[in-house]
């Protein structure tokens, strides 16, 4: 808890202060006349905030649920964004007990601020997402490569963006993308919409959005999954809960839910 | 805002302190920016390859929305202003709409027109025109957000301006056409610089409706918001120099718009003129 | 006739209808709400009738009727307007604006710039030419646009009280101009000066209620009032009455002898002797009007009926101050006195005095 563990430079401080809030927020709940009466040593019933990608979104809603239920008297607060949005808000001081993110490049970014080192928690692959009616007839990868179709990718600086770089070289394929989109979920956008005819996005992505798209399978995308790791952070006011949240995901309950939602076992 | 000034004297202070907490709310958060802006790089972060490619695009964008702001939005505030037509309130209410809807609604709203199964789309792509994820997409993303802009200030000044001289024109014999361009648009035209001055700047930060409407590729649809977005990922010493460069250009702006003469110094009032009498 | 107009304009309530021989300056007076901007608006274009007809030197102005329609664009009207306000184009120099004409009437950049500076010479602002109208003082602006609207050669100029928004030092040398340039030139006046009227205009009109109420020749719509609007802005008193046997009668005690011969009026100079024989020709019974300036009102605190004066008492109703004079209105008339008799006869509102006129100063005329 203390600000001394933290070394990048100008965050110190409002990392400091960012920590120092969350210890008056989740303070009452750490000292509260259940936590005492707890028969166990470490009482899991104080209220943690998690941080996780928008990718997760579905998922961790469902998982925090049940991860109530388990623990009566615990409270999860959740706050979907893109993971490096997330990381970038931990850096400045964001009062957050976990980070799940949708890569593990992200999750180095925090390094210093965790508790305890990172557990890949499920893995995703990326998928051509087509329209419905799939109006270029795409089959491949190599069909979304095509001059005239309009295929839409995350840039480099995103995630899904560096994992479908990735993907097209190892395919050979020289795709020519008419936008490259900030997060997944506006490649999806496009896609849903009919503007684009294919896009780069994720399985779990292809299943949340329905009978909107199809997916079609790109061979390569499946032989280099992307991790989601999880790790409770050091700056949390509940650490107890907090670990037993992240056990609580790479555990059966967590993998289970994370499985349904189409993520790969990590 | 020092206590010696008479204005100051006059006000309660409470006043006078909480106008200085909102300038300061609105000071503070540029000057943050500023500070933590990386200048000994700041030339060589500004200059890379996709920055410039995203500053050239805005600016070539942003002016061409603005030239089309100017071709439709001068005939709206004319018919506005001067004509009068049943739902003409409903009209003026529906036209100012973009003003006050979030961007990203708008970008939808765009989307279902322009787009490929869009209202207009279909029609557009049966001639050829395509629409979606060209530069021709941002134009009219940014075109849409900041029409309202000219329309309103030309609407209101023509009002202002009034009907007068224009009929003193007609008497002397002049056509519509010469009314309107040698009477009406000449007493206006400084309403219609900060009118298009305003619409360039908003076009200039257009970006819920372009990342929604146009998508994102550097040198067509990557604008400089969008660019800034992008590098916030990876590079925010980046994204922080850009957005210094889009803090520039808005004080510009608003330079720009202040220093245009305001309408009353065009239309003398009699007691100016009494004031002229030698 | 130069014009003729008729016009109905329902829901402002205007009828009015009248000629304009050609040259002639016609000066339309009346209180607020007369009808006389309404007037101007219809000629000028700026305004639609409900019906009516108007024609100018042959050209249609408007012609409304039930099964027709024609209103002619203000451009092709022929008709300029002087306004009250110069409304000089403050984007356009002196020059430009009076050029304004000619050039919207096709005529050559070169040619236009000649006539526009050969008007502003004729109204001796030359040496504004170059000038915007934000650095011309009330006056010149009114000059220039004098110029601009004769530049235009229209086949009528309208004038809308186009010297009651310049400064007292400034108006007379403007209506000067205004005196010359409208000599042989076909032109409406509105104003609510007698004096333009008296100075400027051919012939008057009175509106009121959007109607006409009295026109004819200025001289005799302004010494001989039939209404007390025409008697106000003529600045008499007119008391109405009847012929008597021996003379003129009016309902509250105002008894004037009406003798063989007509009575000198050295007062009101345009007072035709026919007009009061015209009076003593008049059967008994028949409605008169007299008319007398306040100024040769007299008060006392006596009754000072003497021959050749008629007097009666009444009660003061309002004390008004005038520059130099104080106007007491009492009896239905007004009575100008100076300051000094109303301090040694101890006036005030409600006092009891006798007010007297001689005979002779009175005008009196059949209604």
């Amino acid at each position: 808890m203390s600000g001394a563990r933290l070394t990048s430079g100008r965050g110190i401080a409002a990392a400091a202060s960012g920590a120092a809030v969350l210890l008056a927020l989740t303070g009452c709940g750490a000292t509260s006349p259940d936590a005492a009466a707890g028969s166990e040593g470490n009482a899991i019933d104080g209220s943690i905030t998690v941080f996780a990608a928008a990718s997760l979104t579905a998922a961790f809603t469902d998982l925090a649920g049940q991860f109530e239920e388990a623990h009566p008297g615990a409270e999860v607060t959740l706050n979907f964004a893109g993971s490096s949005d997330l990381a970038t808000q931990i850096g400045e001081g964001a009062p957050a007990d976990v980070l799940a993110s949708a890569d593990t490049d992200t999750m180095g970014r925090v390094t210093d601020l965790l508790a305890a080192d990172p557990v890949a928690v499920a893995t995703n692959t990326l998928q051509l997402a087509v329209p419905a009616d799939n109006p270029a007839g795409i089959t491949s990868l190599a069909d979304a490569a095509r001059p005239g179709v309009r295929t839409v990718v995350c840039a480099r600086q995103v995630p899904c963006g560096a994992a479908a770089a990735a993907v097209g070289e190892s395919a050979g394929v020289d795709l020519t993308p008419v936008s490259e989109e900030s997060s997944v979920t506006d490649v999806l956008g496009k896609v849903t919409s009919g503007e684009a005819d294919a896009g780069l996005v994720y399985v779990t992505d292809v299943r949340s959005a329905g009978d909107a798209v199809r997916g079609i399978d790109v061979p390569e995308a499946a032989r280099a999954p992307t991790t989601y790791p999880i790790a409770a952070l050091a700056g949390s006011g509940d650490p107890a809960t907090a670990q037993e949240f992240v056990d609580f995901a790479a555990g059966p309950s967590g993998q289970s839910v994370l499985r349904s939602a189409g993520f790969g076992a990590p | 805002m020092t206590a010696s000034s008479p204005n100051a004297a006059r006000l309660p202070r409470w006043v006078v302190a909480l106008a200085v907490v909102g300038s300061l709310f609105v000071i503070l958060p540029v000057v943050a920016m500023a500070l933590r802006v990386d200048w000994p790089q700041f030339i060589p972060l500004i200059t890379s390859e996709s920055a410039t490619a995203a500053l050239l695009l805005s600016l070539r964008t942003s002016l061409t929305a603005t030239a089309l702001c100017v071709l439709v939005g001068v005939p709206m505030a004319l018919v506005l202003a001067r004509t009068s037509f049943r739902g003409q309130r409903l009209l003026r209410s529906l036209v100012l709409l973009p003003l006050v809807l979030p961007p990203v609604v708008g970008g939808i709203a765009l989307l279902y027109t322009f787009g490929r199964r869009g209202l207009l789309g279909g029609s557009l792509s049966a001639l050829g025109v395509e629409i979606a994820f060209t530069t021709t997409a941002v134009v009219l993303s940014q075109a849409f957000v900041a029409l309202p802009f000219l329309v309103l200030s030309l609407e209101g000044a023509l009002r202002t301006v009034g009907t007068r001289y224009e009929a003193v024109g007609a008497t002397l014999g002049a056509g519509r056409w010469t009314v309107l361009r040698r009477i009406t648009l000449p007493l206006v035209l400084p309403a219609l610089v900060s009118g298009a001055v305003l619409s360039f700047a908003r076009a200039l930060g257009e970006f819920g409706a372009t990342l929604t409407f146009a998508g994102s590729l550097q040198g067509t649809t990557r604008t400089l918001p969008l660019e800034v977005y992008l590098q916030r990922e990876t590079d925010p010493d980046a994204a922080v120099a850009l957005s210094f460069i889009l803090v520039l250009v808005a004080v510009a702006v608003v330079g720009v718009a202040h220093r245009v003469r305001p309408l009353g110094d065009l239309a003398p009032r009699a007691a100016s003129r009494e004031a002229a009498r030698p | 006739m130069s014009l003729t107009f008729t016009a109905t304009l329902a829901d402002r309530g205007f009828d009015v209808a009248f000629d304009l021989a050609p040259g002639e300056t016609l000066a339309v007076l009346g209180p607020n709400g007369a009808g006389k901007s309404t007037l101007l608006g219809l000629l000028a274009g700026l305004l639609a009738p409900t019906a009516g007809r108007a024609e100018l030197d042959g050209t249609v102005l408007f012609d409304v009727g039930p099964d027709r329609r024609t209103l002619t664009e203000p451009r092709h009207r022929g008709v300029s307007l002087l306004a009250q306000e110069a409304l000089l184009f403050p984007h356009l120099t002196a020059l430009e604006n009076v050029a304004f004409g000619p050039r919207s009437r096709g005529v050559d950049r070169g040619t236009a710039r000649a006539t526009a500076l050969s008007w502003l010479d004729r109204v001796g602002a030359a040496d504004l030419a170059g000038r915007r109208p934000g650095h011309l003082s009330g006056g010149q602006a009114q000059r220039v646009a004098v110029a601009r609207a004769l530049a235009a050669d229209p086949s009528l100029l309208l004038l809308d009280e186009p010297l009651s928004a310049l400064d007292v030092t400034v108006a007379p040398a403007l209506r000067t101009l205004l005196r010359d340039v409208l000599v042989d030139r076909s032109a409406i006046i509105v104003t609510h000066d007698p004096l333009d009227a008296f100075l400027l205009a051919d012939r008057v009109l009175i509106l009121d209620g959007g109607t006409v109420v009295e026109s004819g020749a200025t001289a005799s719509v302004l010494t001989r009032p039939v209404t007390a609007f025409g008697a106000h802005l003529a600045g008499l008193n007119l008391v109405p009455g009847v012929r008597t046997a021996d003379g003129f009668a009016s309902a509250d005690g105002w008894t004037v002898p009406l003798t063989d011969t007509a009575p000198e009026d050295m007062s009101l100079a345009h007072s035709a002797p026919e007009n009061s024989s015209l009076a003593h020709s008049a059967p008994e019974g028949a409605s008169l009007a007299l008319a007398v300036r306040p100024g040769l009102v007299t008060v006392s605190r006596s009754d000072t009926t003497t021959q050749g004066t008629a007097c009666r008492a009444a009660e003061v109703d309002d004390v008004e101050h005038r520059g130099d004079l104080v106007r007491l209105h009492a009896g239905g008339l007004a009575a100008d006195v100076a300051p000094s008799d109303v301090v040694a006869l101890g006036i005030v509102p409600g006092s009891r005095l006798f007010l007297a006129f001689r005979h002779e100063d009175a005008s009196i005329y059949p209604l």
